[in-house]
C-alpha cells in the first residue's frame, strides 16, 4: 500500500470538489449550524428568560448534548463526498481506466477515504473552535468559568468524531457500490445516522451518560462498526466486484 | 518477431454465461491486432482479462512475459498498457490538463516529463488550446482523443482501444482513425476492438473474428482471401444454352443465370473468371461486364458471425 499513490486519488477528487457546489455546502453548512447556531439558541434563551434550558444546573447535560452532534456531524457529511467521489465515477465511467492502472484497490479505496475523511474532520475541528468560543462567551455568565473546552470535548473530538466519519465513509463505500446516482446514494447512506441519534435520544432520558467513559464506550462499538465495514466494503471495492457486479 | 500478446484456450464465464471460450492467438510487437466481433461477442471481456481487470476462468495469457491472474503479473502488465475503455471515462470536473497530469503521475513521470508528453499529445491531437477547459465541456470526438492521449501519456508497450469510433460523427472517426494510423507509423502495440470493418481493414496488420470463440485469425489479405471472388457475376448481350453448357464443362460451383447474367462461385477470382470468360466467348457470348461481388472482409465476417449463431 503506497500512501503517496492514495494521496494522489485524495488531491484529484479535491480538485473535482471545489468545482462542486453541493459538496462544498454539505461541508459547510452542518458545521455552521453547530457552531452558530447552537450558541445562538443559548443567548436567546438567556435573554429571553433567567432559567429553563440555561439554568446553570441543567446547563452541563445541555451542553455534552449539543457536543454529540459533532458525532452526528462527522457521520453526516461524508456521506454526500464519498457518495459523490464513488458513484460521481461510476457515473461518469471512469474508475475503468482508474482500475487498468499499475494502483491498486486498496489504494484507490484509501484514496477515496482520505478525500471524504480529511475534509470532513478539518470543517468539524474549525467548527468546534467557533462552537467552544461561542458557548463560552454565552454561557460564562451563568456558570462561571469557560465549560469547553474539557476532557469530555476532546475525547469526543479526538476519538469519537474520528470513528464516526470512519464509519460513514465506509458504510457510504458498500452503498455506492448498488445505488446508480448520488443521490440515491445519499439518501441510503442517511441510515447509518439513526443508531447515532437513537444514541442521542438514549442520552436525552438518561439511560446513556454523554461523558467521558460514555464516549470511549460510544467509539468502542463505532471502532467494532468500523471494522466490520471495512471488510464488507473492501470486498466490495474490488476490480472485478466493480466492472462486473456494480450497478 | 518478439510477441507481446499471447493467450491460450483464454475462457470467462460469468455463471452460466459462457463470454469468451477458448481463445488462443498472438500479437507481435509492433502490430495492430483488430478483434471483429458483434455485440457481446465477447470483445470487451477479452480486452478487460488481458488488462487484468477481470480475472479468466481457465486458459492463459501473458502481456510482454507476464501472466495475468496473479497479482503480481497484474502489476507489472498494467504498468506497461493503457486502456481507452468503450466509455471513455474521463473526469468531466477536471480539465483536460489535469486529466492527463493524474494520469501521469500514476505512472511516477517527473514534472518534466509530464508537462512535455502532456503538450505533445495535446497539440498532435489539436487540443493544446483547449487544455484549461472542462472534460465535461469536450464533444465526443475531443473527448475521445483526449482519453486516448491520457491512455498513451506514459508511453506504453500495448495499448488497448475498444471502439474507439463508435459513437463518433464521421469527422471525428475520422480523426481518431488517422491518430491510431500515426501510431502504426510509430510501431505502437495495438489491440483494437472494433466492429467497423472498414476501420480493421485500413488500420489493422491482423484480424481475429470473434464472437465466442475466435472464429478465424489473419491478415485482412489473407482473410479476403477466404472468400474473394467467391461470387463472380458476368454480364452478357445474351445468355443462352450453349454459352451454360460451356460454363458447365469447367465445373463452377454454384452456376445461375438470371436475365442477361451469369452468377458463380470460384475460389481463385483472378485465375478463374479468365478460364469462364474464355469459355463464354468461345461458345459466342458477348460479354460486357464481369463483377467480382462484396467486400470481402464484410462477407468473412458475416458468414463466421452467422455461422456461429
Amino acid at each position: 500500500m503506497r500512501i503517496s499513490k492514495a494521496w494522489l486519488i485524495a488531491s484529484r477528487d479535491f480538485k473535482i470538489f471545489r468545482r462542486q457546489k453541493n459538496i462544498l455546502i454539505s461541508i459547510i453548512v452542518f458545521p455552521v449550524i453547530i457552531s452558530v447556531l447552537f450558541p445562538a439558541i443559548l443567548e436567546f434563551t438567556q435573554l429571553r428568560n433567567s432559567g429553563g434550558l440555561a439554568a446553570p444546573g441543567v446547563l452541563p447535560n445541555l451542553l455534552n448534548s449539543f457536543s454529540f452532534f459533532f458525532v452526528i456531524g462527522a457521520a453526516y457529511i461524508p456521506l454526500g463526498i464519498a457518495s459523490y467521489s464513488i458513484v460521481g465515477e461510476k457515473v461518469e465511467k471512469s474508475l475503468e481506466p482508474l482500475l487498468a492502472t499499475p494502483l491498486t484497490d486498496g489504494e484507490i479505496l484509501l484514496g477515496k477515504a482520505i478525500s471524504a475523511v480529511l475534509p470532513t474532520l478539518v470543517a468539524m475541528y474549525v467548527a468546534s473552535i467557533v462552537f467552544t468560543i461561542g458557548i463560552d462567551a454565552t454561557t460564562i455568565g451563568r456558570l462561571g468559568y469557560n465549560y469547553f473546552p474539557n476532557w469530555n470535548f476532546g475525547v469526543l473530538l479526538l476519538i469519537v468524531v474520528p470513528v464516526a466519519v470512519v464509519m460513514s465513509v465506509l458504510y457510504s463505500v458498500i452503498v455506492s457500490s448498488r445505488a446508480n446516482d448520488v443521490r440515491s446514494a445519499s439518501s441510503y447512506g442517511i441510515f447509518i445516522l439513526f443508531p447515532l441519534l437513537a444514541i442521542y435520544i438514549l442520552s436525552e432520558v438518561s439511560i446513556i451518560s454523554l461523558d467521558i467513559n460514555g464516549f470511549l464506550i460510544i467509539a468502542g462499538i463505532l471502532s467494532a462498526v468500523d471494522v466490520a465495514l471495512y471488510f464488507v466494503s473492501r470486498s466490495a471495492f474490488q476490480r472485478e466486484e466493480i466492472l462486473t457486479k456494480w450497478k | 518477431m518478439i510477441q507481446l500478446i499471447e493467450t491460450e484456450n483464454l475462457t470467462k464465464k460469468f455463471g452460466d454465461l459462457t463470454a469468451v471460450e477458448n481463445v488462443t492467438l498472438r500479437v507481435n510487437d509492433g502490430e495492430v491486432f483488430g478483434f471483429l466481433g458483434p455485440n457481446g461477442a465477447g470483445k470487451t471481456t477479452t480486452i478487460r482479462m488481458l488488462c487484468c481487470l477481470i480475472s479468466k476462468t481457465s486458459g492463459s495469457a501473458t502481456i510482454g512475459g507476464y501472466e495475468i491472474g496473479n497479482k503480481e503479473g497484474s502489476l507489472k502488465i498494467r504498468k506497461m498498457i493503457g486502456l481507452v475503455p468503450d466509455n471513455v471515462g474521463l473526469s468531466e470536473n477536471l480539465t483536460a490538463y489535469d486529466n492527463l497530469d493524474f494520469y501521469a503521475k500514476i505512472y511516477d513521470r517527473s514534472e518534466t516529463q509530464r508537462k512535455e508528453s502532456i503538450k505533445r499529445f495535446l497539440e498532435m491531437l489539436g487540443l493544446w488550446e483547449k487544455r484549461n477547459d472542462l472534460a465535461g465541456t469536450f464533444s465526443k470526438g475531443m473527448k475521445q482523443k483526449l482519453a486516448i492521449a491520457r491512455a498513451l501519456i506514459h508511453d506504453p508497450q500495448v495499448l488497448f482501444l475498444d471502439e474507439p469510433t463508435a459513437n463518433l460523427d464521421p469527422e471525428s472517426a475520422k480523426t481518431v482513425r488517422e491518430f491510431i494510423l500515426e501510431l502504426k507509423k510509430q510501431k505502437k502495440t495495438i489491440f483494437l476492438n472494433t466492429h467497423n470493418l472498414d476501420e480493421a481493414q485500413r488500420i489493422c496488420d491482423t484480424i481475429g473474428i470473434l464472437n465466442t470463440k475466435l472464429r478465424v485469425t489473419g491478415t485482412p489479405q489473407d482473410l479476403e482471401q477466404e472468400v474473394k471472388g467467391k461470387k463472380t457475376i458476368v454480364s452478357l448481350e445474351q445468355v443462352n444454352e450453349k454459352i451454360l453448357s460451356a460454363l458447365k464443362k469447367l465445373s463452377l460451383k454454384n452456376l445461375t443465370s438470371e436475365g442477361n447474367k451469369v452468377t458463380f462461385d470460384v475460389s481463385d477470382p483472378d485465375k478463374e473468371n479468365w478460364g469462364a470468360v474464355e469459355a463464354m466467348v468461345l461458345a459466342g457470348g458477348h460479354v460486357n461486364t464481369v463483377n467480382v461481388v462484396g467486400s470481402s472482409l464484410e462477407d468473412v465476417y458475416l458468414k463466421l458471425v452467422r455461422e456461429s449463431t
